[in-house]
Order: C-alpha cells, then sequence, then structure tokens
C-alpha cells in the first residue's frame, strides 16, 4: 500500500504491508532510528513520537493509519544539524538519562507537555512521563531535567534587557531541584 | 510481536463500513487501536481485514440532546478529559479519564472502543453502567438504543452482531444542579487494570439531603456492576448510613478471583471503596453553591 506521511516538515512516501507499525517504517523506511522498539505493544513508551503535537505510540498504529498528521519524531527537535533542543540539552545537563533508550520518548512527552504548560508542576511532570518507563534513572533525574528545561524556556521567552535580563542571569542553573553531583551523594541531601 | 498480514480498508460513510464487516466474519473495527494492535502484535487477534472508522465524521463529535450528552464513539479520551461540555454535564466521565491508560494512549484511544472491548476492569465501561448509559449501534437494520447494563456481558463480551458499529455513547444529564461525583481505584501501578474500582455520583438538595445517587464497582466481578444504594435517597449521606447501603448493596456481590487478588478481597475493597466514592461525592457536592440549586 502507498503511503504518504509528512514527517518533521518533510513529505515522505512508502510503499508498506498494512501490518507495518508507524514504528517500523520510521526505522526502517525512513531511517528514523531515533524512535525505539522497546516493548512493541504500548506498555514502555520508548517508541513516542508526536502525532499533530500530541504524544502517541508509534508501535500502536499501523503506518497506513498516518497519512494527513503531522508526525514529529525526536530527529525533528532538533534546531539545526547537530544541534540539541533546549530540552534535550537539560536532560544531558542533569543526567536525565543513562542507556537512552526511553530517552527519546521522555524528550518528546515533555516536549509536548511544555508545549502547553510553561510552568509545569512536579506532577504535571509525573503525570506527562508516566506512559514512559525508564529502568536506569529511577525518574528523579528526567523530573529534574523537565523543571529545568521549563525554567530555561521560560527564560528564553524573557524580553532581554534592563534589569529583568540581570535578575535572571544570576540564575542560569535551576532555581530548584537540582542538585550539584556531589551534594546528591550526601546522606539527606535535600534538592530544596 | 509483528502483526499477521491483514488487508486494510478505510471505507467513506458508516453504511459502507458496516456492509464490508457484515459480510466478512474475519474482519475487525479498528479506532484508535490501543487495545487492538496489542493483541495484534501478541497475535492473540488475526482478523484477515481491518476496517478503520477512526476518521468517520458521523462518529465524531460531542452533542447535547434533551436529558443527555452523546458522545461519539471514535472521540479520543484525551478529547473527552478536556472537553467543557463533558465537564459540566457528565462530571464522572471527566473524573476518571485521568485514570484510564496513559496520556498517550488517551491520545488514540476512543470512548466507543472502550465500551466495545467490556473490559470487566476499565473504567469508561464503569461510568455507562452506573450512569445508565445508553449504546447507540449503528446496525443493518438501522440504529439502535441498548443500555450499557444490557450491552456488556462478560468479560471482552458484548452483544454486538456482525455487522454491528457502535456509533455513540448516550449518557444522560441528571438535571440537579449540585451534583458531585467520586473515584477510587486500586491497581499495582497507577494506570494498570483495577483491581477494584468505585465511581459515584449523588445530587443533593439546598438542605444537603440526597436526592439521587448512583454506585458502580468495576473490576470485581466479570462486568462493572451498578449497586443498588437508593436507600440513600433523602438522607444525609451520613457515615453510617452510607456505609449500611454499601455493605447491604455488596452481599450479592459477585466477585472473582485470580492470580492478583482474592474475591474475598475484591469484596472487600469494592465496599471500601464504594463508601470512599460517595464520601467524595457528597462533598464534591455540598461544595456547589445552594444558589445554584434553586
Amino acid at each position: 500500500m502507498k503511503v504518504e506521511l509528512r514527517i518533521n516538515g518533510a513529505s515522505r512516501v512508502a510503499d508498506l504491508e498494512p501490518r507495518k507499525t508507524l514504528l517500523d517504517a520510521l526505522r526502517e523506511n525512513f531511517l528514523l532510528n531515533g524512535a525505539h522498539a522497546g516493548c512493541e505493544h504500548g506498555v514502555c513508551g520508548a517508541c513516542t513520537v508526536l502525532l499533530d503535537g500530541a504524544p502517541v505510540r508509534s508501535c500502536l498504529m499501523f503506518a497506513v493509519q498516518a497519512d494527513g498528521y503531522e508526525i514529529t519524531t525526536i530527529e525533528g527537535l532538533s534546531p539545526a544539524p547537530g544541534e540539541l533542543s533546549v530540552i534535550q540539552d537539560a536532560f544531558c545537563e542533569t543526567h536525565g538519562l543513562q542507556c537512552g533508550y526511553c530517552t527519546p520518548g521522555m524528550i518528546l512527552s515533555a516536549h509536548a507537555l511544555l508545549q502547553n504548560t510553561a510552568t509545569p508542576t512536579r506532577e504535571d511532570i509525573a503525570e506527562a512521563i508516566s506512559g514512559n518507563i525508564c529502568r536506569c534513572t529511577g525518574y528523579g533525574q528526567i523530573i529534574e531535567a523537565v523543571q529545568f528545561a521549563a525554567d530555561r524556556l521560560r527564560k528564553a521567552n524573557t524580553p532581554h534587557h534592563g534589569a529583568a535580563h540581570e535578575a535572571t542571569a544570576e540564575h542560569d542553573a535551576p532555581v530548584q531541584g537540582v542538585l550539584e553531583a556531589a551534594d546528591a551523594d550526601q546522606p539527606g541531601a535535600d534538592p530544596q | 510481536m509483528k502483526a499477521a498480514p491483514f488487508d486494510y480498508v478505510r471505507p467513506a460513510s458508516l453504511v459502507e463500513a458496516c456492509a464490508l464487516l457484515a459480510v466478512d466474519e474475519d474482519a475487525r473495527l479498528i479506532a484508535g487501536g490501543q487495545t487492538l494492535v496489542p493483541m495484534l502484535a501478541m497475535r492473540l487477534a488475526r482478523p484477515a481485514r481491518l476496517i478503520d472508522i477512526l476518521r468517520l465524521p458521523e462518529l465524531a463529535g460531542v452533542r447535547v440532546e434533551a436529558g443527555a450528552v452523546v458522545v461519539g464513539a471514535t472521540t479520543r479520551q484525551a478529547q473527552a478529559e478536556r472537553d467543557p461540555v463533558i465537564r459540566a454535564s457528565v462530571p464522572m466521565l471527566s473524573r476518571v479519564l485521568p485514570w484510564v491508560g496513559h496520556p498517550p494512549t488517551r491520545n488514540r484511544g476512543t470512548i466507543g472502543g472502550s465500551i466495545a472491548n467490556a473490559d470487566p476492569s476499565a473504567e469508561i465501561p464503569l461510568v455507562a453502567v452506573t450512569l445508565g448509559a445508553e449504546i447507540m449501534l449503528a446496525t443493518g437494520q438501522g440504529p439502535i438504543l441498548v443500555a450499557a447494563d444490557d450491552f456488556i456481558i462478560g468479560p471482552m463480551q458484548t452483544t454486538i452482531g456482525q455487522g454491528d458499529c457502535i456509533s455513540a455513547i448516550r449518557f444522560p444529564v441528571w438535571p440537579h444542579n449540585r451534583i458531585g461525583t467520586g473515584f477510587f481505584e486500586i491497581s499495582a501501578r497507577r494506570s494498570d487494570f483495577a483491581l477494584v474500582a468505585a465511581a459515584a455520583q449523588v445530587a443533593l438538595d439546598e438542605e444537603d439531603r440526597c436526592i439521587d445517587v448512583a454506585l458502580g464497582v468495576g473490576g470485581v466481578g466479570d462486568r462493572p456492576l451498578r449497586l443498588d444504594v437508593s436507600s440513600l435517597k433523602g438522607t444525609k449521606l451520613d457515615t453510617a448510613s452510607v456505609s449500611d447501603a454499601v455493605n447491604s448493596a455488596s452481599l450479592e456481590l459477585e466477585a472473582a478471583s485470580d492470580l492478583h487478588a482474592s474475591a474475598a478481597y475484591r469484596r472487600r475493597v469494592a465496599v471500601t471503596l464504594g463508601i470512599r466514592a460517595l464520601e467524595q461525592a457528597r462533598a464534591d457536592a455540598a461544595a456547589k453553591s445552594r444558589e445554584s440549586a434553586r
């Protein structure tokens, strides 16, 4: 079956079996390997992509169902070749990943959240990534990464002039929630 | 974990979809696919043909009718969660939707699909049965209405016929002004299948007396069950009355045992959550102003 998909802003065409999931089509036909194949039955969230900006599991739909949507994969978030988006960068800074298998899905879920919510609470973040399983980090640093990214995105939207700029510049590090690595190792360390 | 081969068709109308379905017993409807696609991947289902109804305009949208809100079968769970009409008129549905799967599955999963799947622990069928919703079916002989309680007959079993398609769910709207809802569920992890769930809705008059009440439990038996707590009408929903009513309504409750929980546990938890759901519903209704109740 011939399918035409809009992926990361470009039109892509492929001739696919109907049973091919969107995930497999992205990886095998379009060589977008950032969407990861984890459980392949809708439990783990490693295959998360955005359809018209909303996170969905690409293993739970067939590529033939995906025409007419704007599909965004992790490759589509990077502002330019070799660059990282604010959220991707925040995951690096706060050690929000270890093996990296869940990371594209986590970042796309976080991206969708931060598109709609400038100041998410911890609960909002936990809910947004609740469909993404991570077996390395214990989630704490992922939540910190999203808080950090939200903080930076808010500042990016602050007008850069006068005292407001001076005041925010002092807080280029996250306001709260992120420990320095050395502090985090101390028993009883409190992120607040 | 790959589906077996199948044909894929996307009919242009509901009539065409039903006709295709009626002549092919190896065909299945697909909408959001959040339950069907995992079953295909694990090859627990091997339909020869998938008929995609997700984009049929007849099945979309939420509309208000006399005394009811009609939710189109392909309304996404995430859409319904945000819908202001549902929030105002079918508050129990709004309350349970955050418990249905996760945000990514709610972005694709549909209200009608959850009803068609009839999982005994699913929240949407529980709301439909508890509120006495009606399932609107498109059939070869024209549309019919079936009470949710009659439609869902067992675990993943409904009375739907070959060639029939759920077109919408008709949720009754209570006429009262001071309505409150309550919902609790127990599961291994948030958004896993509920071992036991309880949903309640109450309406209060200006003196905080109960005018109407509905309570249902899911995950306990082989389908969602409505409990008869009508003895609470006229009371102030005090703790003793609520406890008595839920306990006596649960005497006949047939609970199922499985790997995850025993029947005795489920029955005990159903009573506890039923009481909590009613208390939450009462508090929710009592918080609404008396002014608007007139």
